[in-house]
């Protein structure tokens, strides 16, 4: 157990929090535009990274680093159950391949930004529009307050107490995003990953060595969950439902969120997608390699500081590394926490100037007006998270986000399945958002945490997404995602409202993209370049 | 709507046959029944553990495999 302030690791630390500060402000100048005050260049980096940045940029915000933390902390405490960061994180890439390159492709041509402008322009809708943008910075919020928690898990490590030191890396991320908007976060993640992967490589040699080989570490899983007839270090009959439906719903989750919306959109072409379909992956073995760091600390006895059971992997780190590498560590995931909460208050950012100030308080807003609104929303969203933090239960942001998933599931039908067809009507599109988000919501709601041992409720309501299938009825102790029944509700009332609609003949507006839009590359005109071409 | 093109060009697609192999690492690694065991062991990992893992190889090779079939397949 750390005891008082841990220097050595704190000065480490700091030397690299320095290091990616100025890098961050130095960013505004990278691959430098003509002007940055525009939300293509503030807002998507120019819209023009390749391969590598676009890897790193991606990695850096989908692999956050409150998943570093909470994955191993969840492995430690459940078991089996949170190895679903796995499948999770495989499922996803040739899900979305076809649909990113897509959504790519549209936004280029039509100079879309947010996946709110596609909705609005694809099915006429400024309401549907408006209800993606509010379900993206709702989803979001929560989103940026959990990065917090990652950065104080790794604080607590160092014996730093008190809110300051995170209000204080908190304005100092919120002032270099602010003056180099997307470039800052893309420089900051080739450092962010460089750490995590020296981290995690020497991690997985060292610890095992330690602890006595890989047999040691399972066998202490093993034990440990097998106690009160447990499943042991694999899943319950009853939990594979969930399993499976937990990383199916979560695959289908990440890429409606804005923050990596805004990432595929800064890249300069398909194929710069396509490879990075293949190639994001390594991140997702990485992940697998970190999540089994919450039975190395099962294996070596790891207590968590307090009750904070994220604070496993920072006490596991104390326990086996020298003091400056574990500094390194700590910086991995500090900085790890600051590459997403960038993009995350970003996209909200870009989502809120889009769609809300463009389309109902300032129709004529130019693009200088539209950047710095949105570099403005980006601070608020900032401060926004660490208000969050400071001033309400932590539990709330971590109840939020697991609401956040479920929610931004709802936007599938628009976002996602409309690069695919316009068969659904705008309204229907609307109520089914509304059953969905009301299933979503009431599902997520009737989750309890039941004690293990005692049987005693400790959680009356949103402690998870497993939702039990007992609650409709049926006889079984079978849990299932929660997102996934409320995108089932959201579908059929979108197909029901549909055929409905159209029988009634209430108009269906015009599709404002073409055919050909969702097959462009690069080399192809852009709306805005050659406007005649319209039409 | 074709004003930049000279001639006619075949429809553009991102249709391809190759694409149902995406299915592979969609289906298998959320078949959970059919890993969710301790054997065949491998390096000390239950086979839940490495045989997800190397689930993350099949993602790897079938999108690589379908980008490399594919990238062809632009404009007549």
């Amino acid at each position: 157990m750390p005891e008082g302030l841990q220097w050595t690791e704190i000065i480490v630390f700091s030397a690299l929090f320095l290091l990616v500060t100025v890098m961050g402000f130095m960013a505004a100048r990278w691959r430098r535009p003509e002007d940055l005050m525009h939300l293509d260049e503030w807002g998507l980096g120019g819209r023009n990274f390749g391969s590598w940045i676009t890897w790193f940029l991606l990695g850096g915000d989908l692999y956050t680093a409150y998943t570093f933390v909470a994955v191993p902390a969840l492995m430690f405490g459940a078991g089996a159950a949170g190895f679903f960061a796995v499948p999770y994180t495989v499922v996803i890439y040739p899900l979305l391949f076809l649909v990113l390159i897509r959504l790519w492709s549209v936004s280029h041509v039509r100079g879309f930004v947010t996946p709110a402008d596609f909705v609005r322009s694809r099915f006429d809708s400024p309401t549907m529009a408006l209800l993606v943008a509010i379900t993206g910075i709702v989803a979001t919020m929560p989103y940026i307050a959990l990065q917090l928690i990652g950065i104080e898990a790794v604080l607590k490590g160092m014996g730093v107490e008190g809110e300051l030191p995170i209000i204080v890396a908190f304005v100092i991320l919120a002032l270099y995003t602010y003056s180099s908007g997307l470039r800052a976060p893309a420089l900051i993640a080739f450092v962010k990953d460089a750490l995590i992967y020296l981290v995690i490589i020497v991690a997985i040699i060292v610890i095992p060595v330690k602890l006595g080989g890989w047999e040691v570490i399972f066998g202490a899983a093993e034990e440990k969950f097998s106690m009160n007839d447990g499943p042991g270090v694999l899943l319950p009959s009853t939990g594979q439902l969930q399993y499976a439906t937990l990383a199916f719903g979560s695959a289908l989750a990440l890429f409606l969120y804005p923050h990596s919306i805004t990432a595929v959109l800064a890249s300069k072409d398909r194929n710069v997608i396509k490879r990075n379909m293949s190639a994001l992956p390594a991140y997702s073995l990485v992940l697998g390699l970190i999540a089994l760091l919450g039975f190395m600390a099962i294996a070596a006895g790891v207590e968590p500081i307090g009750t904070d059971g994220n604070t496993i992997v920072p006490v596991l780190f104390d326990q086996m590394f020298y003091d400056w590498f574990n500094g390194i560590a700590y910086a991995a995931i500090g900085i790890g926490a600051l590459v997403p909460a960038a993009i995350m208050s970003i996209a909200a950012a870009n989502l809120f100037t889009r769609n809300i100030y463009k389309e109902y308080l300032r129709k004529d807003a130019t693009s200088r007006q539209e950047a710095q609104v949105s570099k403005i929303a980006s601070l608020v969203v900032k401060l926004g998270a660490v208000a969050a933090i400071i001033f309400i239960d932590p539990q709330f942001s971590i109840d939020l986000q697991l609401i956040g998933g479920v929610i931004i599931l709802q936007t599938l039908p628009a976002v996602a399945l409309g690069l695919f067809t316009r068969w659904f009507h705008r309204g229907a599109l609307i109520a089914g958002w509304v059953a969905g988000m009301s299933v979503g919501v009431w599902t997520v709601y009737t989750v309890k945490r039941v004690d293990p041992v005692s049987g005693e409720v400790i959680r009356e309501h949103f402690a998870g997404s497993a939702f039990s299938l007992s609650n409709l009825g049926f006889d079984t102790t079978y849990t299932i995602y929660a997102g996934l029944l409320a995108i089932a509700a959201n579908l059929l009332i979108v197909v029901i409202a549909t055929y409905v609609l159209r029988a009634m003949k209430v108009p269906e507006g015009t599709d404002g993209t073409g055919l050909e839009d969702y097959f462009a590359d690069q080399d192809d005109p852009r709306v805005k370049d050659i406007p005649e071409i319209v039409g | 709507m074709a004003k930049t093109e000279d001639r006619p060009t075949r429809r553009r697609s991102d249709r391809s046959p190759w694409n149902w192999l995406l299915l592979l690492p969609i289906v298998i690694p959320l078949l959970v029944p059919v890993f969710n065991r301790t054997d065949p062991t491998l390096f000390g990992f239950p086979f839940f553990y490495w045989g997800q893992l190397s689930f993350i190889a099949l993602g790897v090779l079938t999108t690589t495999l379908v980008y490399q079939m594919t990238k062809g397949n632009r404009r007549a």
